[in-house]
Parts: structure tokens; C-alpha cells; sequence
């Protein structure tokens, strides 16, 4: 982790208050470590094939085809976590009401908890894994980290995907909008007001 | 959620043979298309939905916006909510349309959801979805524990003795207003149906919901030309300020002719059983004055025949005042 996540962030208006001894929240912002970026799954995980019923299929996850067979009841939100061990979307409600698993298909953002694996065969799928690395974060990623957007990290990675797919929608200039179409994304913790400023920085600083 | 077999069809007409053995079209079916997912999938996994066979109609040529020959516009099953409500021509013409979709869901679900899901969204009756409750629409007979029970977001127009769920939906209260059209592609060929016979009544068959049958795939719907001169507007009130079902809506598209109403239709949401027209509040509104004593009396007629349960008597008034907000908003 980062000493000084503000290097190169000499702009930002928001205090960072990151604590440099890391944390499991600072970890989801960062999101891709070594080993579930290369999303190493035990090989009796990833292959399904003792599955009645299991189809294979194909998916291009952060760049890479990964082939699989899956059970078709397989949400993309399982099949991610459990098959592929990326375990950087998070499960929340399950029922597309919290935004925690939030991931681009065709650089869209989408609910990954309601959709089948089995219907994203040649999709362009992008996980928080996919977005940046410890080393070279996406300036979203360094956003939340320099304003604080998060306190227990659980829905950060949902809040960046998000986030980084907002800056491509229309969305009108002023945090109004942003809370809007944020709105899909919910924080128990409350860290709204640092999850609009990141995102405002980003915006008025690309 | 229940093993099913997952099919991808090659074309539409093979989509409608696979679904055409379905024991219903209707809850309890055995067969579902499944386009977003997001009402679908939701439903599979409460045990609500357990189809055997699920048709992904997500690669077929359904998923366009044209302009009709007759000046109006074409719009595909598969269209996504998100790419409706900014098509320029919807934002253009049909306004009340794009305000509709744009107050609904999340982002991330509107670009997900679709045009013909969403003219078959489920109620969100929370009886309805817990398999572990009695509900007349989920397992016809058991009864409606809704009407003794929680019912606040409940609906007040449209009820029976048997269902009292409210239909969700934004985008067909605003399909309502503008007099759309839906197109099927069924077994013994293709029909079209206007938006307001497509979703039936509770009655004593709350299970039945639309006039689907086996194997019939929404293929598009069709808006009529624009209202030239109308303005349109989509006025959405609910427990937050984002991101939640409508306690009261009201979609009006309304032309306005030396300070007089010279056509209106009004649509309201979070309040009936069905996307609900109000004739009696257009019939109030014609040939009258634009001001605020005529767009209440229009309003009070919406609501003139509305039966309130033990929680949601508020959404009475909530509503008459959402139309009265409407109105006023589309003659500002």
C-alpha cells in the first residue's frame, strides 16, 4: 500500500485521512492484490464439470477468456466470486436493492447479483480487479482513498464501479446529479458526502 | 432457486415455438423469456418465479428505436431503460417518457431492465414475494392477508377483495399517457394490443395479470405520432428522494389553446392495480381553464372511486395532489 495516496492529488479539495497502517477498507479500494487479481481459483472450483446440469461457456473477465462451466442458476455476481475467485465485488443484498455488486458488461454498469452468468458469453466484463493495481490506481480508486469515501469498505468497490461508469453517463454538473445517479449504490456506513466529493474531483480533474 | 434449462434461441419465431408448450404465460409459469433479469432473476430466487425452461431473448434484433412510417416511433422488446429514456427523440417527443424511466430504479438497473420487462414488472406486495405468506396472486386462493395487514403502499384504485397490489412500474404509467401500443408475436401469429387492455384487473384472478398467453413475445411497442404542442410531464412522489417505488405518480400530456385545456391524458401510478388511466379526470380537464380550482376538481375525479385499506388511506390525497403538482408543472 501507498505511504502517500495523495502524490499527484495535489489538487484535491478533501482531506485524506487514510491510515497508512491499511485496513480491510483501504484493501477494497485498492482492490486488486496479486493473487485475486490473477483470480487463482482452486481447479475443483473453477471446473464445474461434476455439475448436473452444467454448461460451458466462455467469459472475458478484465481482458482474459476464462473458460468455465457453469450451472446456469450461476449469477455473474457468484460466478465471479466463487468460480473465478474475484472476490473484489461483493455481495450484499443479492437482490439488485444495494449496489454492492456492481461491475461494467460492455462498459456499462450493471448489478452482477441479477443476471446469469450463462447470458454473458462474449460480454466484456470489468471487476474492480480490472480497474486498476496497487502500483498505478484508476484516479477514482485514488479519489476514495484521498477523501475518505468509505469506512467499512463493503460497498467501496460497488461505489467505484459505479463512480468510474458515472463519468461516461449524463450526469449534469452539480452533486445533485451525482447523488442521483449514485442512488443504486448504498453506504451503511453513510460515507456519502466523501463518496460525491471523490467523484466531483475526478470529474473536475480528469 | 430451482435447477432450469437455459436456452438461447436463434430468432424470435424459435423463442416463441420453445415458450409455446408453457402451462401458463402467467404466475405459476413453467417458461420465462428473460431479458434483464432484474424483475426475473429477483423472483427465482424468493421461489415466486420457478420456471423449468428460461429463454434469453437478450441476442435477438429487438433491441432498436426507429420512427414509423406514420411518424411515430418503434420500440424494441430488448431496448434498455437507460437508452429509451436519452434517445433523443423520446426526449424530444415523448418527454413524459424519459422522465418516467430516468425517476425509476438505479442507474444500474435501468441498464439492465427493458422495455418489454417492464411492461411486465411484478408487484412488490411484500406478501407476494415471501413464499411463506398466503397471496391470491402467487398461489390463487389462499387469500390476501394485505388487506388486514401491511398495506401502505398498497394500491387504493383498481382493488379487489382477492389483491390489493399495487403495479410498480414508472414507464407504463407514462406508456398510459401516451396511448402506446404493445406488439406480440405469439404462436398463432402476431397481435397488437393498446397499453390500456395489456394489464387486467385483480378480480377474483389476481394471478392473471396481462393478456398473455403461452408462448406470445412482446416483440415491440409502438407510440403514436407526437401531440404536436403538448407538454408532458412525469411527476413522481415517494418515501426518498431516489431510487424507491412511487407512493403516488402522474403522467399528463396535456395541449393547452388560448388558456384553455384543449386535450389531456392522464396516467397515475403507485395507486392502482394496474398503470392507471383516468378518463374521469381527463373529461374534468377538457375545455376548461388552466387554473388551479379545475386541475384539483380534475384530480378529486381521478380519485373519486378509490377504496382506501388500513394504512394507505394518506395515498388519496398524496395523489390528488400529485396530479394537481402535475398539472400545474405541465401549464407553468
Amino acid at each position: 500500500m501507498r505511504d502517500d495516496p495523495q502524490s499527484g492529488q495535489s489538487n484535491l479539495t478533501c482531506q485524506a485521512l487514510l491510515r497508512t497502517t491499511g485496513g480491510s477498507a483501504a484493501a477494497a479500494v485498492m482492490a486488486g492484490d496479486s493473487t485475486s487479481r490473477e483470480g487463482a481459483a482452486p481447479a475443483a472450483i473453477a471446473d464445474g464439470a461434476n455439475i448436473a446440469g452444467a454448461v460451458p461457456i466462455t467469459l472475458r473477465v478484465n481482458g482474459t477468456d476464462r473458460p468455465l462451466r457453469v450451472d446456469p442458476r450461476t449469477t455473474l455476481l457468484d460466478c465471479l466470486r466463487e468460480t473465478l475467485a474475484l472476490t473484489g465485488t461483493k455481495k450484499g443484498c443479492d437482490h439488485g436493492q444495494c449496489g454492492a455488486c456492481t461491475v461494467h458488461v460492455n462498459g456499462r454498469r450493471v448489478n452482477s447479483c441479477l443476471t446469469l452468468a450463462v447470458m454473458h458469453a462474449g460480454d466484456e466484463i470489468t471487476t474492480i480487479e480490472g480497474l486498476g493495481t496497487p502500483d498505478a490506481l484508476h484516479p477514482m480508486q485514488a479519489a476514495f482513498l484521498a477523501c475518505d469515501g468509505y469506512q467499512c469498505g463493503y460497498c467501496t468497490s460497488g461505489q467505484i464501479m459505479s463512480a468510474v461508469a458515472l463519468l461516461t453517463e449524463h450526469c449534469g454538473p452539480d452533486d445533485t446529479a451525482v447523488k442521483e445517479l449514485m442512488s443504486g449504490n448504498i453506504c451503511r456506513c453513510g460515507a456519502y458526502a466523501n463518496i460525491v466529493a471523490a467523484i466531483q474531483h475526478v470529474r473536475k480533474h480528469p | 432457486m430451482h435447477a432450469f434449462a437455459f436456452v438461447r434461441p436463434a430468432d424470435t419465431a424459435a423463442a416463441v415455438a420453445s415458450a409455446a408448450q408453457a402451462n401458463t404465460a402467467q404466475q405459476g409459469a413453467d417458461v420465462r423469456f428473460v431479458a434483464g433479469g432484474t424483475t426475473l432473476l429477483d423472483l427465482m430466487k424468493l421461489n415466486v418465479e420457478t420456471p423449468a425452461r428460461v429463454i434469453d431473448i437478450n441476442r435477438l434484433p429487438l433491441n432498436q428505436i426507429e420512427v414509423t412510417p406514420d411518424g411515430g416511433l418503434k420500440i424494441g422488446a430488448t431496448v434498455r431503460n437507460t437508452d429509451l429514456a436519452h434517445h433523443p427523440t423520446v426526449q424530444r417527443d415523448y418527454a413524459v417518457l424519459s422522465q418516467a424511466l430516468l425517476a425509476g430504479a438505479s442507474a444500474q438497473l435501468r441498464n439492465m431492465a427493458t422495455t418489454a420487462g417492464n411492461l411486465l414488472q411484478r408487484t412488490r406486495c411484500v406478501y407476494f414475494r415471501d413464499t411463506a405468506m398466503p397471496c391470491n396472486k402467487r398461489d390463487p386462493g389462499t387469500g390476501c392477508p394485505a388487506i388486514t395487514g401491511t398495506n401502505r403502499t398498497l394500491a387504493v384504485l383498481g382493488t379487489s377483495a382477492h389483491c390489493i397490489a399495487t403495479h410498480p412500474s414508472d414507464m407504463c404509467v407514462a406508456m398510459v399517457a401516451l396511448e402506446a401500443t404493445i406488439h406480440v408475436q405469439g404462436p398463432q401469429g402476431t397481435r397488437a394490443i393498446p397499453v390500456g387492455d395489456f394489464h387486467l384487473l385483480p378480480g377474483s384472478t389476481p394471478h392473471r395479470e396481462t393478456v398473455l398467453e403461452p408462448g406470445d413475445l412482446i416483440t415491440h411497442v409502438t407510440l403514436p405520432p407526437p401531440v404536436v404542442g403538448s407538454r408532458q410531464v412525469y411527476l413522481k412522489l415517494r418515501d426518498r428522494a431516489s431510487y424507491e417505488f412511487a407512493l403516488a405518480s402522474a403522467a399528463v400530456v396535456l395541449t393547452v389553446a388560448g388558456g384553455h385545456v384543449t386535450r389531456v391524458r392522464v396516467a397515475l401510478g403507485g395507486v392502482g392495480t394496474k398503470p392507471w388511466r383516468s378518463p374521469e379526470a381527463e373529461a374534468a380537464l377538457v375545455g376548461q381553464p388552466t387554473n388551479q380550482a379545475h386541475f384539483r376538481t380534475a384530480a378529486e375525479a381521478a380519485l373519486r372511486d378509490a377504496q382506501p385499506q388500513s394504512e394507505n388511506a394518506f395515498k388519496i390525497e398524496l395523489a390528488t395532489r400529485c396530479l394537481t403538482h402535475a398539472l400545474q408543472l405541465a401549464t407553468a
